[in-house]
């Protein structure tokens, strides 16, 4: 890449005070090691020519058009801060949540501070098999020394020290081939300290007989799958299980009908199931309702079927179909000079490496679209001078990088004073207020 | 690119300190009772202290170990480490610019350090752990003689042996891999 051409500046503009998105609000606090990729964005956001302005919501302080009058190009990467939802009724019943907000809440996302989760009941039923809702499971029964010791807000920890949570089902509506989790995560389900696994034996049924003509990562997840739910486990392990207090199991086959309320009709109480069964084979395979129904009771249910882009300003061409910004390699459709990456240009799933690569894509494209003379980049353009002195006018103030540096430092003095890697701010005014200090 | 080399010797020495504060880590995780799964994913294939081979004389010039590496460009760059290095620790002292290589910092949290080896030199590398075989597993492009380069430490008898980058760009489609 040394042969394309070198932006003068690049300028970061993001909403909340605070930078690094998902790697802050998504990734779960008990896997500190995945947010390494915090310390590469730090010395990107340093470089003399890149510049942070947080606290600056983009389609309301300053429009995209705007943006596009100030630069010569403008990237467009804010991700999928919707949910997907199960369309059912009951859906609004207290006790009821999408995973987004569960994990924004445990998190410190300052918009699901006041979720206060009601965790006194015995059963949590997930639906979603991915990454996210095996995070949810853990962190519901993950002991509280473990936690912590980790950078979760300490209204979730307090929250979890008196959960009565001793039970999550993880719910699919596909079979044990089609589980999208990857195998580290149900690895900490199965190492899971005071947890035993807890699943049918019928749901299995062929499922070993398949695993010859697996390619190597479904295997091996596969198997681990079958060691956890049906093969009998060795004395020690037995020993284990049976003094574990809680429990957890995927079912499969089951899609979610209806939340039933408790009898004040205020909370859920339980849940129905479509339950279903398998037609075709390999990519091809789809889930066929069999007219069967379940109820399982419960009173915590969390929803986590894939997050969503939303639209950010009207003037963005956005498919609402599929939840993207429709893009050719990352070039927004017949606008000049827009650009798109990560999960609003190629819809709300893979990790932070897949997302990272995908940036390096738009980046590529950007730089020789630029080279090539299809951007043009002859005329003058006001950059963060011109977009400053719009907010100024707003009364929008911005937050740069080494007042984001101030936030940072108060969050770890106040997670130090209790073993924690951080203590994080829950309030933009807060986070405002140290800012500027 | 030129951004990224720049920003890479700054990235470095905050990497060492974590080099060196992971291997305390890892020592004093092994003298806890393990409730601390995060710590599972620190663990370091290779200690980057002093040569631990039968050679006990302190390092110096001649004690390093020449690998090659090609690039996503197919461009062989040529590097000398020291032996007990992993080669993420070569690729990052050398400055050598691979886009996103070694994201989580050589700790089992990420693929973005794969590298694929010929099959004799494969067949030479130390064992393989299931932590790492779950994380190599999620590598685009992964291959039968596939390997983490934070894993992998660099002895002499992977003198002159070459690694390939290969390439990391995500499919237009969802990974088929199940990756979430």
């Amino acid at each position: 890449m040394g042969k394309l051409p070198r932006p003068e500046s690049v300028d970061i503009y993001e909403r909340l005070p605070v930078p690094f998105g998902l790697v802050r609000f998504g990734v779960a606090p008990d896997h500190p090691e995945v947010k390494n990729v915090i310390n590469t964005f730090t010395q990107t956001a340093q470089h003399a020519r890149c510049s942070f302005h947080g606290n600056v919501r983009v389609g309301k302080d300053v429009t995209v058009e705007e943006l596009q009058e100030a630069y010569h190009a403008v990237v467009l990467s804010y991700g999928a801060e919707g949910n997907r939802t199960m369309g059912v009724p009951g859906e609004d019943l207290a006790g009821v949540y999408s995973a987004k907000d569960f994990v924004g809440w445990y998190n410190g996302l300052p918009r699901n501070s006041e979720l206060r989760p009601d965790l006194s009941c015995e059963t949590a039923v997930i639906l979603g098999q991915g990454n996210v809702a095996l995070d949810v499971a853990r962190i519901l029964l993950s002991p509280v020394d473990i936690l912590k010791k980790t950078d979760i807000t300490q209204h979730a920890l307090d929250a979890l020290a008196e959960s009565s949570v001793r039970r999550v089902l993880i719910v699919g509506r596909r079979g044990p081939l089609q589980v999208a989790c990857t195998i580290k995560e149900l690895r900490e389900m199965v190492n899971l300290p005071g947890t035993r696994p807890e699943m049918e034996a019928s749901e299995f049924e062929g499922i070993a007989e398949t695993l010859k003509s697996l390619a190597r990562p479904r295997k091996r997840l596969t198997e681990l799958l079958l060691k956890a739910a049906i093969e009998t486990p060795g004395e020690e392990e037995l020993e284990r299980r049976n003094r574990a207090e809680r429990a957890w199991g995927f079912r499969f086959l089951r899609k979610p009908l209806e939340v039933l309320p408790s009898t004040d009709l205020i909370r859920a109480a339980g849940i129905r199931l479509a339950v279903n069964r398998l037609e075709g084979d390999g990519e091809g395979v789809r889930a066929v309702a069999t007219g069967e129904v379940e109820d399982v009771e419960c009173g915590l249910v969390i929803s986590s079927i894939g997050y969503k882009s939303l639209l950010i300003d009207p003037a963005v061409p956005f498919d609402a179909r599929k939840a993207i910004i429709p893009n050719t390699m990352g070039r927004v459709q017949q606008t000049a000079g827009l650009y798109c990456s990560g999960w609003v240009k190629r819809g709300p799933t893979g990790v932070i490496a897949t997302t990272m690569n995908d940036s390096f894509d738009t980046a590529r494209t950007l730089l020789q679209d630029i080279g090539k003379g299809t951007l043009d980049v002859s005329t003058v353009k006001p950059g963060s001078q011109g977009v400053s002195a719009l907010l100024e006018k707003r009364g929008v103030k911005p937050v740069s990088f080494s007042d984001w540096e101030k936030i940072d430092s108060e969050e770890t003095r106040r997670g130090e004073i209790k073993g924690k890697p951080r203590e994080k701010m829950l309030d933009v005014g807060e986070m405002l207020q140290v800012a500027r200090a | 690119m030129a951004l990224m080399t720049s920003t890479r010797r700054l990235f470095h020495v905050s990497f060492r300190e974590n080099s060196l504060r992971r291997a305390e880590a890892l020592i004093s995780a092994t003298n806890t009772t393990s409730g601390n799964l995060s710590l599972a994913g620190q663990r370091m294939a290779c200690i980057r202290v002093r040569d631990f081979g039968t050679n006990t004389q302190p390092l110096r010039a001649d004690n390093k170990v020449t690998v090659h590496f090609t690039n996503r460009d197919g461009e062989k760059i040529s590097v000398k480490g020291s032996p007990g290095d992993s080669l993420l620790d070569v690729i990052i002292d050398q400055d050598l610019d691979f886009d996103g290589f070694g994201a989580c910092e050589g700790t089992l949290a990420c693929s973005t350090c794969h590298l694929i080896f010929e099959e004799d030199v494969y067949n030479k590398l130390g064992p393989i752990t299931d932590e790492e075989m779950d994380m190599l597993d999620l590598a685009y492009g992964l291959t039968d003689t596939s390997r983490l380069g934070c894993q992998i430490c660099l002895t002499r008898s992977l003198e002159g042996m070459t690694a390939r980058v290969p390439e990391s760009v995500a499919d237009i489609r969802q990974s088929g891999d199940g990756s979430s």
